[in-house]
């Protein structure tokens, strides 16, 4: 099924004519209205006439989530706050967010995007969507509300937490779809099963997963345990949320919106552009947007591309899952954390050494987060409470600046591993795939 | 009245205690006392040891992270309801004992328990008053 067949299906030569007239649009707009991009395109030499052709965008210096911070709050903003009709904000390294401002066009734009990626599973007006991610600052949840309110599927914005409502509403309202990461679709599963609930007496049909890396692995326990067509969709909010790309019904990659987001792979340590089918970082430049354009954002995600045509008939290219990232950050139960993060909640408690590790597993099917603390302070010992006290202190910190629960233990002095150099600060023991 | 106690924080970890109780021997320490409390996750070892401040040394020097503290160490009889009268005394006056162990010494046949409370002058007073002979550390 498809939301705009004439676009999803547009001939690779005519993509290409329309991205390349929007991309040489958006840099000359970026350079008009965006300080910031005025000054890096004129330290770099490119003035906007300078982009003729779709390769000439290897010209422009890549932008990235330090450039966004660096203008915290509105200084890549291209239009006045009064055009703004939407602010979202992602989670940053210092406790300072990334912040995204939307017009009405952008909003009428992301849904469109998030509708055509709910018709291509093959959601229509007739189901009934829970909406299981959390409202808020995050652009899963509103971003999936507006694209399927435009498919014309009636929502249920119940949000995150609280299974047994969770549960409750999707037997009584019939939910046929469901909106989730793909843990807590599991999470869901399990305690269906648990209380006794057969999937098959639900109406469940159709999953549309996001905001965290999953496995095959996981699709198929999903498909066993939850009775529905499970799915993936991908999105970040600095570029505008979910809807830039998601599967089809054949799920060999996932199609990008490429009217509005043009794609490139690149070598993160070299910045050179790779061929079709080689991985590498994924890249994205905005063609459409006007509150936050953004030119060759580096997403730190890694993906490949590929032009093949789809058995579905959608022409627009497809990304292979992300499943993993080229940086330090990590996604836990679909929350961005930062070793810096830990870092600075440690740096305020004197009684622990400012050297860490955090080691990531996935039990089950939830992300575990335990943070190893080296105790200094002697002082301490004298008195158990006391200990217990500093380690409910540094667990209640790092759940309010994380945003996350997380266990924490108490090592040794010097038994954390130093290395030369650049430290270790993580181990990711989750398996990917 | 009191006596230096040598407090260890140990990981639960294969072998720690091996490890601490080496740097001990090493350094010709006699353990007369312990005790270890654990959590799933850590624990602390509490030694009484003939050198405190020699054992207090080496192990800090093995990067183990290690406190001296004063508790109370008393002397009871060692038969039956030779504590009770010791607890009775300070429950008495309300003094709370937030952690104890207990040792025979060998020479004497007499049993001795290592306290920690709140206000250590007090309850060395009190039991003193009472004649608990409280052992010097």
């Amino acid at each position: 099924m498809f939301f705009q067949k004439d676009i999803e299906t547009m001939k690779r030569k005519d993509i290409e004519a329309l991205q390349l007239e929007r991309l040489k649009y958006t840099v000359k707009y970026c350079y008009d209205n965006v300080p910031f991009y005025r000054k890096r395109l004129s330290e770099a030499g490119v003035l906007p006439e300078k982009i003729k052709t779709l390769k000439d965008i290897r010209y422009i210096p890549y932008t990235t989530k330090t450039d966004i911070r660096d203008n915290y709050p509105y200084g890549l903003f291209a239009v006045p706050l009064e055009k703004i009709v939407r602010i979202h904000a992602s989670s940053g390294t210092t406790g300072k967010p990334t912040v995204v401002g939307y017009t009405k066009n952008d909003l009428n734009m992301w849904s469109d995007a998030v509708a055509r990626i709910a018709a291509s599973v093959g959601v229509n007006s007739g189901d009934i969507a829970q909406i299981s991610f959390g409202y808020g600052l995050f652009t899963g949840a509103l971003g999936l509300h507006c694209g399927l309110e435009k498919l014309g599927v009636a929502i249920v914005p119940i949000s995150s937490g609280n299974t047994d409502k969770q549960l409750m509403v999707m037997q009584d309202f019939r939910t046929s779809v469901l909106i989730a990461t793909p843990s807590y679709a599991l999470y869901l599963a399990e305690q269906m099963k648990a209380k006794g609930i057969d999937p098959k007496s639900l109406s469940l049909r159709i999953g549309m997963f996001g905001s965290e890396p999953s496995t095959l692995k996981m699709r198929d326990e999903i498909e066993a345990n939850l009775g529905v067509f499970a799915t993936d969709n991908y999105g970040l909010s600095e570029v505008c949320g979910p809807g830039i790309s998601g599967d089809c019904e054949f799920r060999d990659g996932q199609h990008i919106a490429e009217d509005y987001f043009l794609p490139e792979i690149i070598d993160g340590e070299t910045g050179e552009v790779l061929e079709e089918g080689q991985e590498g970082e994924i890249v994205f430049t905005t063609l459409c947007k006007e509150g936050i354009p953004l030119l060759r954002y580096r997403t730190r995600d890694l993906s490949s591309l590929t032009y093949e045509p789809c058995k579905c008939g959608r022409t627009h290219v497809r990304m292979q899952r992300v499943h993993s990232r080229s940086d330090d950050m990590l996604k836990i139960r679909g929350v961005n954390v930062f070793p810096t993060q830990v870092e600075s909640v440690l740096a305020e408690i004197p009684d622990v050494a400012s050297h860490y590790r955090m080691i990531v597993t996935r039990d089950g099917y939830m992300d575990r987060l335990e943070i190893l603390v080296e105790l200094v302070n002697a002082s301490l010992l004298e008195r158990y409470k006391e200990l217990e006290a500093l380690h409910d202190r540094i667990k209640g910190r790092l759940r309010s600046v994380l945003g996350l629960d997380v266990s924490v233990k108490l090592v040794e002095p010097n038994s954390i591993e130093r290395c030369q150099g650049k430290t270790k600060h993580v181990i990711d023991k989750r398996e990917n795939g | 009245m009191s006596i230096y106690q040598v407090s260890v924080f140990v990981e639960n970890k294969k072998g720690r205690l091996a490890d601490i109780a080496k740097v001990l021997a090493d350094n010709n320490i006699n353990i007369r006392a312990l005790s270890i409390a654990d959590t799933t996750n850590f624990g602390i070892l509490r030694l009484i040891v003939d050198d405190p401040q020699k054992a207090e040394a080496a192990l800090k020097a093995n990067n183990f992270t290690v406190s001296l503290t004063h508790v109370i160490a008393i002397e009871i009889p060692d038969v039956a309801g030779g504590l009770l009268q010791a607890l009775e005394v300070l429950n008495s006056e309300n003094i709370s004992i937030e952690y104890m162990y207990a040792f025979i010494d060998s020479t004497e046949g007499k049993a001795a328990v290592v306290m920690r409370v709140e206000d250590r002058k007090a309850a060395a007073d009190l039991l003193d008053k009472h004649g608990f002979k409280t052992i010097e550390g």
